[in-house]
């Protein structure tokens, strides 16, 4: 057929049932991009002969005769369209996954369409900025600041490769050409438990294209974890690439790979898999029973299904509660939620001409997914080259390594590349989750309000493996429980495997379940003592000059390098009372209510974390930075060129980064753990301090000034008197073999805290009960912004995620453990339309522990969000729910209501 | 996304070229569903859009809807001033689930033949007392009302192979006066109920139909508008238990709890008019 595409003229033949978006990604327009394939998420948004349309429902052939513009196309001859340069100016997208087709939609815009944003938009999901900036971009808000030589940090820069996401240009994992790759595809699991008896493979074996077939006797026998952290032993290894045993619905069984997805489709479909059904556990009480199914029998240390379990006390809470003038006591629990980061999983694995595996994927942790490889293959260090380009978001989900080990597997057998892309369905089915926590919280205040013990059962699904298991239920007895004073303390959790999807990390990790639980227990003591929810934090907290501490008689290495909960907490409780916001609907039905919680974290993980950075001065006088962190909307190297150009006395725009590659930039752990900032942060303003020192020593000797008279200012060196552009020192450098190349490595210990405060005030409706955001309010400690634009476009990503795990999200399961709801339009994230404009504040700190006063920010803004809209129900109907998530359906008939 | 088993696309230039139906064709409209999930049983697809229907027609009788009419055209129709009904076509149109990108695809018959309980194409033609033209694969035309269409969910009437190839609205429905409920779990989702009253000009009389709430359309006629209590014994007379639709959308209880209170709101509306 002949078409035009972006004012070229295209002849080819698609497919039969070939839809119009992989037509255009396989001629090269990869600015198209996949986020569901379903027609759910926009992200794939072309216009046909001027009309928007969702590429992945358009059978391709009807393409036929008609001009299609993608958003490479969008804007002739290289320029920006006028909706490219709002986004670029709004700096509309965090990882910029869905930018294209937001673009692509919103170009199509005319000003009455402005009153319609919420039904107009609801077909373009975002899951980082939570909408601000781009509600931002289509009303011509300009966010960016203007990049001065000397000033970058704490400014509004925009990111190193906004243009290029804008434009469609900026290349993620799958945008690179494949056409002599093979297509990966895997069988999963119908069953959430058995064995595998046999795998019968000859009928797919014969399917035309189908070049290899891979089971559990492929692979290596060799136990690992799918999750990755600096010191493995944190996980258990408890996976197999591929087992014979299957623990979930979803499991992989065996992989096919084909010159075809169409051909490996159809070879999964006809292998015949017999299996040996066993009895299966999913609610992790009943999976501690004495009884129960065990799942994981392989060692002396797994002889039940509790995986980790955690105990601890300080003081004596049987003491602290005969204290109490007041006891509070309940069972909170929340959902099981996925990340839906826009890209999904998928890696590209070949046989380099130097011999090498390379892998080209979407990880957090490409080093860590490196040695893990190294691992499993049995391949020396040297021989793999894992890396990173452009990545469409993580929040957690991708510090796994569930699609790199096949794809190398597949490449190293077959000696071809070999590609795999995870469906949005296999997203839900096969990847990872949150851990869903059931909470039980027991607290004993004093009449004035002050608590006398704080207690805490928390039972955590893993799921059918452990990896994040330990660290999550951890993570979960820690900060949560530390931000209250209280010399009584005790805890003890159970992280427990079952026959359900493996949960992983999360943003907010484990902290964000019982943060959930803890900060409505808090309110429901106010209650019970009549006090103001304010007034019992304020009473309570943690204060500057305690001892940070949960239930561990253990020192730890965590310090208060600034304190600013109560700023967060005048900030919120100021905002909530201004009067801003929303007014109650007219009308009876419509309740008014307010709630708060507040959230610590610590800034930065607990276990082993590592970074590196190189920096070198380039001929031009601009500068090179390596990092080894990744970037998938976290923002990590905007901030990274910003403290970099901040010590250098330069531009942020004078420094080209590269970042996420194990040949080309130093170890790192991975981009995990809110480490962006104060890990591989640190790593990059102490090697641009050396760098500093470098250049000043050379040009001190070479044009014989004291160093202390040598300081750099834009493109140059001042000299004393003299001016010298850098790009002469590096001549002159170059003449006397000198590259200006240096390398530093951070480490986190010490740690600091962050804070954040969330206010909301809400409408229930209580007959049908809808709930409506009046207002949202948020304040955060987070030390110096380094970047405020990309520190708002954090807390309201992180805020709209809290806002749908608190009020949509839910993975529903049947009887067999099989979910009822793996797509976009089942499983509702939150689109434009569900979530408010929040206030956003900030505490006026400097921290002394983190980089240029700077603190990890990427998660704990979403652990207060889910309770202070749950406090504010609570506050509004009198009835206090106590699970997650407050859909409507599941809270009507508490409020009293006959229709 | 690819439908990979699909090796053959025919497009007819007339119902003559319409090819023999086998097990594993499918009928592509707008193509908004087949896409949008794996459809491995089909593979041939046998386009409508080439047929060119023309999409709405208009006359005295009332409106007949093409099959393929796309929900873009439905959405944009300018209807006569008097058929004071009109609005519904826009409200039922946003009810949908779908962006507005894809109301330039999808189409009105491919949302009625889905047959989800959610689909505000059904509930549209259903209040307004419409009627399907059906051709079965061998035999005349046959015609089936539209509530009578829809028999559970992602169920229908439909044979093997059996085509819809247009909709009736009759003037006599589209001339009265309405009221419309709906309500989502999330902003602008899929509905969990959704309820149409209508009243003809000279008021008295009321005909509910109940959708989303329901696996299929349930409709309810008054020839005297109802008392409350009327209404609501009415609703739980002519809906059993197990017709109330469970799903990820909005609970059965809630789905019920929801159709008794916008009912009795549209009662309320058009009585006072």
């Amino acid at each position: 057929m002949n078409l035009t595409v972006n004012g070229k003229k295209l002849s080819a033949e698609p497919a039969p049932g070939q839809c119009l978006r992989t037509f255009l990604r396989e001629h090269g327009w990869f600015g198209v991009k996949k986020g569901c394939d379903q027609g759910d998420c926009g992200a794939c948004t072309v216009h046909i002969d001027g009309i928007p349309f969702h590429s992945c429902l358009m059978p391709a052939y009807r393409a036929e005769g008609r001009a299609v513009t993608t958003i490479e196309g969008l804007a002739p001859d290289g320029k920006l369209h006028p909706m490219q340069r709002a986004f670029l100016e709004a700096q509309a997208f965090q990882c910029g996954f869905c930018a294209a087709g937001m673009i692509m939609t919103a170009a199509t815009f005319d000003e009455e369409a402005l009153q319609d944003l919420p039904r107009l938009l609801k077909g373009n999901l975002c899951r980082c900025t939570g909408y601000h900036s781009i509600d931002d971009a289509l009303h011509g808000v300009v966010n960016v600041e203007e990049d001065v030589a000397g000033e970058a940090c704490g400014r509004s820069l925009h990111n190193p490769f906004a243009e290029a996401i804008v434009t469609g240009k900026a290349r993620y994992t799958l945008d690179v050409p494949t056409e002599d790759a093979l297509h990966l595809k895997v069988l999963r699991s119908p069953h959430p438990h058995a064995r595998i008896k046999s795998i019968k493979r000859d009928k797919a074996m014969a399917v035309p294209g189908v070049v290899a077939v891979f089971t559990w006797e492929d692979v290596p026998r060799k136990l690992y974890s799918t999750a990755t952290h600096e010191d493995h032993l944190v996980d258990p290894d408890d996976t197999y690439m591929l087992d014979n045993v299957v623990r979930f619905v979803g499991q992989r069984v065996a992989a096919v790979v084909a010159e075809t997805e169409g051909a490996a489709e159809t070879g999964c479909r006809l292998l015949e898999v017999e299996y040996e059904l066993l009895p299966t556990v999913f609610d992790p009480e009943v999976a501690m029973e004495p009884g129960a199914p065990i799942l994981h029998d392989k060692s002396v240390a797994f002889q039940d299904n509790v995986y980790v379990d955690i105990h601890g006390e300080l003081g004596n809470v049987e003491q602290g509660f005969k204290q109490a003038d007041a006891i509070h006591e309940m069972t909170y629990s929340t959902s099981r939620a996925q990340h839906v980061h826009l890209e999904t999983h998928g890696s590209l694995a070949w046989r380099g001409d130097d011999g090498r595996l390379h892998v080209r994927t979407s990880s957090q942790a490409p080093f860590i997914a490196k040695q893990k490889l190294c691992y499993l293959f049995g391949l020396y260090d040297r021989d793999v080259h894992v890396f990173t380009e452009r990545i469409g978001g993580g929040f957690g989900g991708k510090q796994e390594m569930i699609s790199e080990d096949l794809c190398a597997l597949a490449a190293l057998k077959t000696r071809r590349p070999v590609m795999w892309e995870f469906t949005r369905a296999e997203q839900f089915i096969g990847a990872t989750t949150r851990h869903p926590m059931t909470t039980h919280v027991k607290l004993g205040a004093k009449r004035d309000g002050t608590l006398t013990a704080i207690q805490v059962r928390v039972v955590s699904n893993t799921g059918a493996y452990g990896g994040h298991g330990g660290e999550t239920l951890a993570a979960a007895l820690s900060s949560p429980i530390a931000a209250y004073r209280c010399v009584n303390k005790k805890a003890d959790g159970y992280a427990v495997y079952t026959n359900m999807v493996p949960a992983g990390g999360f943003r907010g990790y484990g902290a964000t379940q019982t943060t959930f639980a803890i900060e409505c227990a808090m309110d429901d003591l106010a209650k019970l003592l009549g006090m103001s929810p304010f007034e019992i934090r304020r009473i309570n907290k943690v204060r500057e000059t305690d001892r940070i501490e949960s239930i561990w008689k253990e020192a730890s290495d965590v310090m208060f390098g600034s304190y600013g909960i109560d700023q967060c907490l005048d900030l919120v409780e100021k905002a909530l009372k201004s009067g801003r916001g929303l007014p109650k609907p007219e009308g009876d039905d419509w309740l008014e209510g307010t709630g708060v919680a507040l959230a610590m974290l610590d800034s930065g993980p607990p276990t082993e974390h590592r970074s590196g950075a190189e920096m070198r001065l380039l001929a031009d006088g601009t500068y090179h930075l390596a990092v080894g962190s990744t970037e998938m909307g976290n923002g990590s190297t905007t901030s990274h060129c910003q403290l970099a150009a901040s010590v250098l006395g330069t531009r942020a725009g004078s420094i080209a980064i590269i970042n996420g590659d194990t040949d080309q930039t130093p170890y790192d752990t991975g981009t995990f753990a809110s480490t962006g900032t104060v890990v591989a942060g640190q790593a990059v303003e102490k090697t641009a301090l050396a760098l500093r020192d470098v250049l000043t020593d050379f040009a001190s000797r070479q044009f014989g000034c004291e160093p202390a008279d040598c300081r750099l200012q834009d493109d140059a060196i001042i000299c004393a008197n003299r001016k010298i552009p850098l790009a002469e020192l590096h001549a002159a450098g170059a003449k006397v073999g000198d590259r200006f190349v240096v390398r530093r490595k951070a480490y986190l210990s010490p740690r600091s805290v962050g804070f954040n405060v969330q206010g909301v005030r809400v409408a229930v409706h209580r007959v049908t009960g809808e709930i409506m955001t009046l207002q949202s309010v948020h304040a955060a400690d987070i030390g110096r912004l380094i970047n405020p634009m990309q520190c708002r476009g954090q807390l309201d990503g992180a805020i709209a995620m809290g806002f749908g795990w608190a009020l949509y999200e839910k993975m529903v399961y049947d009887a067999n453990g099989a979910m009822v709801n793996p797509a976009l339009r089942d499983y509702r994230i939150p689109a434009f339309a569900d979530v408010p404009r929040s206030e956003l504040y900030f505490a006026d700190t400097y921290d002394t522990v983190g980089p240029l006063g700077a603190k990890a920010q990427g998660e704990c803004a979403i652990n207060a969000v889910a309770p202070a809209i749950a406090n504010a129900v609570a506050d509004a109907t009198g009835v206090r729910f106590p699970d997650l998530p407050l859909t409507p359906d599941r809270i009507f008939d508490k409020l009293g209501s006959r229709s | 996304m690819n439908l990979n088993t699909v090796t053959a696309v025919k497009r007819p230039a007339s119902t003559d070229e319409i090819p023999e139906w086998r097990e594993g064709c499918a009928w592509l409209a707008g193509g908004t569903w087949l896409f949008s999930t794996p459809q491995i049983d089909t593979h041939t697809l046998i386009d409508l859009e080439s047929l060119r229907w023309p999409a709405l027609k208009a006359t005295a009788d009332g409106l007949e809807i093409a099959a393929t009419c796309t929900i873009a055209e439905l959405e944009r129709f300018q209807a006569p001033t008097e058929w004071a009904a009109a609005p519904l076509l826009r409200l039922c149109s946003h009810a949908l689930l779908m962006s507005f990108k894809i109301y330039n695809a999808a189409t009105v018959g491919g949302n009625i033949c889905m047959s989800l309980p959610a689909g505000a194409m059904i509930s549209l033609t259903t209040s307004l007392e419409g009627s399907y033209n059906l051709w079965p694969r061998k035999g005349k035309p046959r015609q089936v009302s539209a509530l009578d269409f829809v028999t559970g969910n992602h169920k229908n009437v439909l044979e093997p192979g059996e085509l819809l190839r247009s909709i009736h609205l009759p003037a006599s429905a589209l001339t009265k006066r309405f009221a419309f409920r709906r309500n989502s779990l999330t902003h602008l989702g899929r509905s969990a109920a959704l309820i149409i009253g209508t009243q003809t000009k000279k008021g008295g009389d009321l005909l509910l139909t109940v959708t989303a709430a329901t696996a299929k359309p349930i409709q309810l006629r008054f020839d005297r508008l109802p008392s409350a209590e009327a209404l609501r014994r009415a609703i739980e007379a002519n809906v059993a238990e197990a017709d109330w639709f469970d799903d990820v959308h909005g609970s059965a209880p809630y789905k019920r709890h929801l159709t008794y209170y916008y009912a009795e709101q549209i009662r309320a509306e058009l009585a006072g008019k």
